[in-house]
């Protein structure tokens, strides 16, 4: 990307942050189909077109007064309705990338950008708010609430996004809408279980559940099979690749595993925080 | 929504939150049991001191007191109009009053009253605190015959029915005593046998009385005063020996009939304990020095002096018995006789001394008041202090006591009352109850207080109990506040799950608390009859409380504030684990395991 493009995506940040800004209020619920964004600059979903962007991204970690450089200026750019996967050996980066792309933390050097609009300056709030609406994580230790059922765990993000009210006024589409995702994973009738009563895959599915509920455009995975045996990492994986093959989903995976990468529509491997190769 | 479902379920499945909400609820409980005891002793107190002393007093410091009450009342109720209620007038003096017990001379500092028995009633409830039902309605300083306090069993028998039986067993054994030295004088003179008789009768001083002149002659030789004779017929089956036997009997017959004195002398001893006897023992030798009983002798038997009401603890002590029951032991009750005391009006002032029946006892269950104060009709106290203007008439006091309507700021009528008689003036004091018990009242109010902060101190511990368990909580929730934060939730949300929760633990715990100390309250007295059943030691000491109940009041204002007090320590502990929460880096957070 040229200077001419990062100036105008500085006009565009603004634009997403009052975007951002209006989102606060309730967001129309269409049923199941995607939340409706309002005021987003309106570019076609065209399958090629970039949705998730880095560049020269730098992050330094800091463990007891030793500086260790995770990432040294890592570009990368995951396609719309792609699935892309960033590969690499324990500790190459993949997870600290991952991070620094869902703005779950900042890079020291470099850029984000969604959707061309820069997003890893923005501010706490914005950024929190972009995680709840535009993307959806899953993890390898899946990371469900426990205290919370199946149900409850998918319905998760909304609470977060909506004010209670909100949420209360349109509970029966919203739990309709859960329920019909968590179908959709084929947990179907296991809506009031606890985390501790399911089985591995069956805590990733509700994940993928939770992930998809605010219909986001991006699904970011952490090694989503890295816990579960063959069988059961092969359906989660069928699973995500429906999801890209039916819905057109954007998809980055992070995984070690060269059998699952080949599957992937791009490969990005990662070495000692650098880009090794891109495929 | 997010936050009140997930503080509602970790305060489900926290188990260590259940140790906050107790110590919440232990401290809460704690708080309003003891405000309401404490509340209802300082009411209680308020209502006997109230009940005791009037609204307002103007007293006077002089030992004459005022002079001229009639003027002073009359600007009373000119100054307070239709505010005022009841008004009476009052004699109060420091006096000594002198009982004989068990043989010994006992003095006690008392307050002693003269009350006018119309007036003061509507003053004071004074005639409440009576034992006789009938002096309860209306005093009027007579000895009743009996039935003195009928709610109690341990009162002793008292009333003009002990006076008499009191008054003729004493002569008997004065009786008795005499014989008996006579006896003893007959035998020594047999010994001798060269002392005349008549001489001997002319220097003995017959028993606890003064000699009457009449009882020394020798030829009719009777010893038994004349008021007796009467009734002896009543009295004579402890001495079936008649006592004009010849003085001049062999000896052999003499020592017959002294064992025989000895042994009819137990009967009306087993009658009625020996301390009851010495106890009547006094009054007599007292009236002799009565001057109104010169005029005709004076027979405790049908005779009283002028009535007095004294305090239950001036003629009682409560203590334990070696089988830690609690005993009332009466060294004075209502028929007998005490002697009193106390400054003339005159100057300089002269000490008077005069003897009372005591008609009544006085219990306001206010050890301070019970074991000072006496009360005398006015007029006599009035007449025995010699102030009563022999020229004009005019009577003194040395108060004035006032009542007022209800709902009558009682500080702005006395500052009214203060400032028509100025003290420098008119040598007055005008004084209301409250600053008459000023000091005590202020005391018991710091000790509220006090109490109440080191109680609220109680619930601070709980307040770090429950820091302490929040962060643990947040320790042990660290992964899914990095989940939460993953999701987009904003550190103000995590913030608020934990202050939430920190609420709903107060609540919680002070809603518990609350149920916990009201049930305690309102049980209070039966648990303190559990924990003495259990213990075998008494919660409420009946030495040292006159409360047969614990009182207690509960003031909702007071179970507001401390759910309000306790309620906010519970979230402002809550506030520190929360930051601490919301700054949890979302990328650590989800690393931690």
């Amino acid at each position: 990307m040229n200077i001419s493009t990062l100036n105008t995506s500085t006009s565009n940040t603004l634009k997403l942050n009052a975007t951002i800004d209006r989102t606060d209020e309730p967001l129309e619920f269409d049923g199941p189909t995607r939340l409706r964004v309002v005021a987003y600059p309106t570019n076609e979903p065209v399958t090629g077109r970039t949705m998730l962007q880095a560049q020269g991204l730098h992050k330094t970690y800091k463990k007891n007064r030793v500086s260790v450089p995770v990432l040294k200026g890592v570009d990368f750019a995951a396609q719309q309705g792609k699935i892309t996967a960033i590969i690499g050996q324990s500790g190459s980066g993949k997870s600290t990338l991952l991070h620094l792309l869902a703005t779950l933390d900042r890079p020291d050097q470099g850029e984000v950008h969604f959707d061309g609009h820069r997003i890893d300056h923005l501010s706490r709030r914005s950024r929190d708010h972009f995680r709840n609406q535009r993307l959806g994580m899953i993890f390898q230790f899946y990371h469900l609430l426990p205290e919370l059922s199946t149900l409850e765990n998918v319905l998760a993000p909304i609470m977060i996004g909506r004010s209670a009210l909100s949420y209360l006024m349109n509970r029966r589409s919203i739990h309709n809408h859960a329920k019909e995702l968590i179908d959709r994973v084929g947990l179907g009738h296991r809506l009031h279980h606890k985390p501790s009563e399911l089985s591995g895959g069956e805590m990733q599915r509700t994940a993928i559940a939770r992930a998809l509920v605010t219909n986001p455009d991006i699904l970011l995975a952490d090694e989503p099979t890295g816990n579960l045996d063959q069988e059961t990492g092969a359906g989660i994986l069928d699973i995500l690749k429906e999801l890209n093959r039916e819905q057109g989903l954007t998809i980055v995976m992070v995984t070690h595993d060269e059998s699952i990468a080949k599957k992937c529509d791009a490969v990005v491997r990662l070495s000692k925080g650098r880009v090794e190769s891109v495929a | 929504m997010y936050k009140f479902l997930l503080c509602w379920r970790y305060l489900r499945t926290r188990w260590i939150a259940l140790a906050s909400i107790v110590s919440v609820t232990l401290g809460v409980a704690t708080l309003i049991v003891v405000n309401s005891v404490m509340d209802g002793f300082t009411e209680e107190m308020h209502n006997r001191i109230h009940g005791i002393l009037s609204d307002l007093v103007v007293e006077s410091h002089s030992s004459s007191g005022i002079s001229d009450s009639k003027w002073f009342e009359d600007r009373i109720r000119e100054t307070l109009g239709d505010r005022l209620e009841g008004l009476t007038t009052v004699v109060a003096v420091p006096a000594m009053l002198n009982f004989s017990f068990n043989g010994s001379n006992h003095t006690q500092q008392i307050n002693l009253i003269g009350i006018d028995q119309q007036s003061y009633a509507s003053v004071s409830d004074f005639s409440q605190y009576l034992m006789h039902p009938e002096n309860q309605k209306r005093i009027d300083f007579l000895l009743k015959d009996d039935g003195y306090a009928p709610d109690r069993t341990t009162f002793p028998e008292s009333g003009w029915n002990y006076r008499r039986d009191m008054a003729r067993l004493r002569k008997e054994i004065d009786r008795e005593t005499q014989r008996n030295k006579e006896l003893r004088r007959q035998i020594k003179s047999a010994e001798v046998g060269s002392l005349s008789l008549s001489d001997s009768m002319d220097k003995t001083t017959i028993g606890g009385l003064t000699a009457s002149t009449e009882a020394t002659t020798p030829a009719t030789s009777n010893p038994e005063p004349p008021a007796l004779a009467a009734n002896s017929d009543s009295t004579s089956t402890s001495s079936p020996e008649t006592p004009q036997e010849n003085p001049t009997t062999e000896l052999a017959s003499l020592s017959d009939f002294l064992s025989k004195e000895t042994t009819a002398l137990e009967p009306p001893q087993s009658a009625s304990t020996t301390t009851e006897m010495m106890m009547a023992g006094p009054s007599l030798k007292m009236s002799a020095n009565d001057p109104s009983a010169r005029a005709h002798y004076f027979d405790s038997e049908t005779d009283t002096h002028t009535g007095i009401v004294i305090g239950i603890s001036i003629g009682s002590m409560r203590y334990r018995d070696p089988h830690g029951d609690v005993k009332d032991l009466f060294f004075v009750r209502p028929g007998d006789d005490v002697s009193i005391a106390l400054p003339g009006a005159g100057s300089p002032p002269r000490a008077i001394d005069e003897s009372f029946t005591v008609v009544d006892f006085y219990e306001s269950k206010m050890s301070e008041y019970d074991s000072t104060f006496a009360f005398v009709p006015l007029e006599r106290l009035q007449k025995i202090r010699g102030m009563i203007d022999p020229t004009t008439g005019k009577k003194s006091v040395t108060s004035i006591q006032m009542k007022l309507k209800r709902g009558v700021n009682l500080a702005e009528a006395r500052d009214d009352l203060r400032a028509v008689f100025p003290p420098d003036q008119t040598m007055v004091h005008v004084q209301s109850w409250r600053d008459t018990q000023g000091p005590l009242l202020a005391a018991v109010q710091l000790e509220t207080t006090i109490l109440n902060i080191l109680l609220f101190m109680i619930i601070a511990v709980a307040g770090f109990g429950i820091l302490a368990t929040f962060f643990m909580i947040v320790v042990e929730k660290t992964r899914d506040i990095g989940v939460l934060k993953s999701l987009g939730a904003p550190g103000s949300g995590i913030a608020s799950i934990f202050l939430t929760y920190g609420l709903l633990l107060g609540i919680v715990g002070s809603g518990a608390g609350v149920m916990l100390g009201l049930l305690f309250v309102w049980n209070i007295n039966s648990i303190a009859a559990l924990i003495e059943k259990i213990t075998g030691r008494e919660v409420f000491d009946p030495t040292v409380y006159y409360f047969s109940e614990i009182p207690t009041i509960i003031h909702p204002t007071m179970v507001v504030w401390v759910i309000i007090g306790s309620v906010l320590i519970a979230v402002m502990a809550s506030v520190l684990p929360s930051i601490r929460a919301a700054r949890m880096h979302p990328v650590q957070a989800l690393r931690y395991e």
